[in-house]
């Protein structure tokens, strides 16, 4: 089956088999190594992309359903050399070691945090029940996500980016 | 140039080997494409025991797109046996171990034959197109079963199930009294019998192999712990010249002992690879995974403590049975031997018998899982000592007092006759006690029990100690194990001023990259940013015992150290000449060369530079600082720690909640702060796993009914609480930056600090243990009296296919 999928901002066009899994079309066709597979039960999460700005665990998708589909992987978070918060909040609170969990983990934290901007520790915990981490205890990821949520509420921007009254065109 | 001012160990470094991590820019094993690259896939056994009476590939040899179809007799010629590198007594029982199963499967896993196919789902497609018949053969499940006489046997030609039987006696080796004796004298016996159920290692990648026969060598990318031990196996198991192999370990995603191994996919890739003399990969699934990579734990664990009413305890005496699985892997025999030295833990136990029988089943083989060994021993006696406790009606926490190494006391020869080099448990525990509250939950509890709550409180207590950084490789020769415990590091400096340093640790998210950098910023004081460190490739990194039982810091990082003084000692008549001084006017501090009392001096990286050049050295000087090192320590390193955990018991549905987790460790001389944070984290899961929720499970067939992550339960965010770390410091004296190993000391010292929490909120109910894991269902029956004692053997406690469930512990 022919399919068209746009991928962290390419389109691409290709002729897949039905049965084809997202997270290999992602892997062998298109070389998105980034995203990994864990298990064989979508227990794991370490599949985990946005489909259509939600996200989804890649093993559990057929190529042929993410047809028209607008993927994002872990490979297309970061913007202009600089990383997307939550990937710097894993970095700057070590909610990382062997990294294979990793990319999953981000993207369902960046999900998480569209659903719950302001999360307390049990709001993120059950919103990465889904992602197995054997590395880190978890500890790490939780703060991580709270340092993104700081980071990503509106106005926590740096002062360049703020939109005053002054600069705003059309104001209030 | 730039030199460090501030020194770099103890600094809590971010980590450079996140930048790839966080942006998906990995090199994980099945990542990795070469043209013309074929896809293997492997038929496994359903079966535990049978004779393989017909294997019909016909089918999918003929099946698109697969070039090549192999039963275990096609290779048969040229597999030889998987190494066993533990032969723990002369006498040890080893069967064959066929890569490829040939005529007889003993374990449900076991791989059958193989397909090789342009791609992974051609090749996944042909496996299934391939016809095996089995005639079942009787199934060896239980280990005392299998000890008695008259059992079926694993394997017949052996013509018993048991492998060895390894025993320490402390009046025999002088290094104590007799515990008989001792029992006999003594004031109080406590007998116990706990059961160290099994586990799955479970790193999040899986395995895979990829094995390129096209190059000057053949090429191995493997997601190992261990590339160096994995080259000379394959050499010294296959007759292939260890110099026509080359091993590279790229990205590994995690390890916990469960890549320590030589597998049956390493040798079949590679023998596949090379009759095809194509490139050929395989990666595993997560339930080929679960049922073929190697299981950790399973012990049977006999205790006989003997002590005076005061609660000095006079005498301890262990009796294990270890499950084998079906095989002896890499070190599968030593794992409970690792153990044996470790009952004693921190105290000053008089006399000690400890005696081990290897037992073979029909299970997955089991082998190092993090803590190897140690988690084990520690268990069984932080439970016995709270026994004790309650035997005598004292405090738990008492009763380690009295028993325990005094600070003073130190270095202290154990009643196994290993020096401990250092320790100071009063500190910790007293630590860990004030910010505990301990005195305030114990009030908590006893307000509780009188107002019959069915929430009861428990506290539960483990001050472990354990023996890491393999280590004394004379040591190790003792015990009989088949290679040495040194470690190799090389340095190289470049002419820019920039480092690399080569190790032959070998990093599987443990962080080195980050933590040998600050260790050599500070030996070189050159920057922390100017270091690349270079390990996990035979080619580049050429010399290494791996990375396990952490040894990398305590035994690598001082590998590390030393080559960095070489290099030190190689510079400095170099820095004298051209400095126009005797050498011996010379000090070097922060990467500067100095003439004493002058302001004359020059960088290490000028030295660099005028090496390169070699325009103007001293007669007789080799244009050259590179340093290499090889390190043996003398002794192991001896973290150890206080460990408190408060655990909520609802004694109606026997759901147990942790309330809190501290824990105070001492692991000597911190490196990096944030990455010791970590290892602490990552390790308290996995042992409150153990303690709750993690078992690998076999029906009476011998099929793993466990073998998926929705039925191997897996801790989740949602399952685990926060835990309060800290830390004393009191340096190792064994080495010379005074570090101890992390790695393992989370997972030795939290299952029983959990399993105690959960008995003592339950004491006073007539419970005195609870089988691991403490499942709502185990703790349920313990309190209403049906299997409590630690012989419920029900199989249906955990898993079940639930997945990961949020009404534990949070």
């Amino acid at each position: 089956m022919r399919i068209t999928v746009t991928v962290d901002g390419t389109t691409y066009t290709d002729d897949v088999e039905p049965r084809l899994l997202l997270v290999h079309y992602l892997r062998e066709r298109l070389g998105k190594v980034g995203t990994v597979v864990g298990c064989d039960t979508s227990n794991c999460g370490a599949c985990t992309v946005h489909l259509n700005g939600h996200s989804v665990k890649s093993c559990s998708v057929l190529a042929v359903q993410a047809d028209g589909g607008e993927i994002t992987t872990i490979e297309g978070i970061g913007r202009d050399g600089t990383l997307h918060p939550v990937q710097q909040a894993f970095h700057d609170n070590h909610a990382l070691q062997c990294g294979f969990c990793t990319p999953g983990m981000i993207m369902q934290s960046i999900d998480l945090l569209a659903d719950h901007p302001d999360p307390d520790e049990q709001q993120i915990r059950h919103g990465l029940e889904g992602n197995l981490c054997r590395c880190t205890g978890y500890q790490n990821i939780v703060r991580a996500v709270r340092q993104a949520a700081d980071t990503m509420r509106p106005g926590a921007g740096p002062e360049a980016e703020r939109i005053t009254a002054q600069h705003a065109v059309g104001g209030e | 140039m730039t030199t460090t001012a501030e020194h770099e160990i103890g600094k809590a470094r971010l980590r450079k080997e996140d930048a790839r991590l966080i942006t998906g820019r990995t090199r994980w094993t099945d990542n990795l494409t070469v043209p013309g690259m074929l896809h293997m896939a492997i038929l496994r056994s359903p079966v535990a025991h049978a004779t393989i009476t017909r294997v019909d590939t016909s089918a999918a040899r003929t099946s698109p797109g697969v070039l090549a179809v192999y039963a275990g007799a096609d290779l048969a010629d040229e597999q030889g046996s998987l190494p066993c590198a533990w032969p723990i007594t002369p006498d040890m029982k080893a069967p064959p171990a066929p890569s490829l199963a040939v005529d007889r499967v003993n374990f449900a896993g076991e791989a059958v034959a193989v397909v090789i196919a342009r791609t992974a789902y051609e090749a996944a497609d042909a496996v299934n197109a391939i016809d095996v018949d089995y005639e079942d053969l009787p199934v060896v499940l239980d280990m005392r079963a299998a000890l008695a006489d008259g059992a079926d046997l694993v394997h017949p030609d052996l013509g018993t199930n048991k492998s060895a039987t390894w025993v320490f006696d402390s009046a025999a080796a002088g290094t104590g009294g007799d515990v008989e004796q001792a029992i006999a004298d003594s004031e109080i016996v406590v007998r116990r019998t706990f059961r160290q159920q099994r586990l799955v290692p479970a790193f999040m990648e899986p395995r895979s192999i990829l094995v390129d026969p096209t190059g000057p060598q053949l090429t191995m990318w493997s997601a190992t712990q261990i590339p160096h031990i994995l080259r000379l196996m394959l050499a010294m198991t296959l007759g292939v010249p260890e110099h026509k192999v080359r091993v590279i370990a790229p990205d590994v995603g995690g390890g916990f002992g469960g890549k320590l191994q030589v597998t049956p996919e390493e040798v079949i890739t590679f023998l596949v690879a090379r009759r095809l003399d194509r490139p050929v990969k395989y990666t595993e699934s997560r339930s080929e995974s679960v049922q073929a990579a190697h299981h950790g734990r399973d012990q049977i664990q006999e205790l006989t403590l003997s002590a005076r009413k005061d609660g000095t305890v006079t005498g301890l005496k262990v009796e294990l049975l270890a499950d084998m699985g079906a095989y002896l892997r890499l070190v599968t025999p030593g794992v409970p031997i690792l153990g044996a030295f470790m009952f004693n833990a921190i105290y000053k136990f008089p006399a000690y018998h400890f005696a081990c029988t290897n037992v073979f089943t029909n299970k997955t083989p089991t082998d190092a899982y993090r803590g190897a060994g140690r988690p084990e021993a520690t268990f069984a006696i932080e439970r016995m000592m709270d026994e004790l406790a309650a035997e005598l009606g004292v405090d738990p926490m008492e009763v380690r007092r009295r028993n325990w190494i005094r600070h003073e006391e130190f270095p202290f020869t154990t009643v196994c006759g290993l020096v401990y080099d250092s320790g100071n448990y009063e500190a910790a525990t007293d630590k860990a006690m004030e910010l505990f509250d301990y005195a305030g939950l114990r009030a908590e509890q006893a307000r509780r029990r009188e107002a019959n709550d069915p929430v009861q409180l428990g506290l539960g207590i483990s001050t472990f100690t354990e023996m890491c950084g393999l280590a004394p490789s004379r040591v190790l020769g003792s015990l009989s194990y088949g290679a040495g415990g040194w470690e190799h590091a090389a340095i190289r400096m470049l002419p820019t001023g920039k480092v690399e340093v080569v190790t032959g640790s070998s990093a599987h998210g443990q962080g080195h990259d980050t933590a040998w950098s600050q260790v050599v910023a500070d030996q070189l004081g050159v920057p922390f940013e100017d270091i690349e460190i270079i390990h996990g490739d035979t080619m580049s990194s050429p010399k290494g015992m791996d990375t396990y039982g952490s040894r990398s810091l305590t035994v690598g990082a001082i590998a590390v150290v030393k080559a960095a003084g070489k290099v030190i000692d190689k510079a400095m008549p170099i820095a004298a000449h051209l400095l126009e001084c005797s050498p011996d006017d010379l000090e070097f501090a922060d990467g500067k060369f100095t003439v004493r009392g002058t302001e004359s001096a020059t960088s290490i990286q000028d030295i660099a530079l005028a090496v390169f050049a070699a325009h103007d050295l001293p007669d007789g000087v080799e244009p050259s600082l590179d340093s290499e090192a090889t390190y043996d320590p003398d002794n192991f390193s001896f973290p150890h720690g206080t460990h408190l955990c408060a655990t909520e018991v609802d004694t109606e549905t026997g759901a147990v909640r942790i309330r809190s987790y501290i824990c105070v460790d001492d692991v000597g001389v911190v490196v990096n702060p944030l990455i010791v944070e970590g290892q602490v984290h990552g390790g308290l899961a996995q042992g409150i796993a153990q303690a709750l929720f993690e078992e690998a499970i076999h029906d009476d067939a011998g099929t793993l009914t466990t073998a998926t992550f929705a039925d191997y339960l897996l801790p989740s965010a949602a399952d685990l609480p926060s835990f309060t770390t800290d830390r004393t410091e009191t340096p190792s004296t064994t080495n010379p930056l005074g570090v101890k190993g992390v790695g393992e000391a989370g997972t030795i010292a939290s299952t029983p600090a959990v399993v105690n929490a959960v008995v003592d909120a339950i004491r006073h109910l007539g419970v005195n243990d609870v089988e691991m894991p403490c499942t709502p269902m185990r703790v349920w029956r313990a309190i209403n009296g049906r299997s409590g004692d630690g012989t419920d053997n029900s199989t249906s406690a955990a898993g079940g296919g639930l997945g990961s469930i949020s009404g534990g512990a949070q």
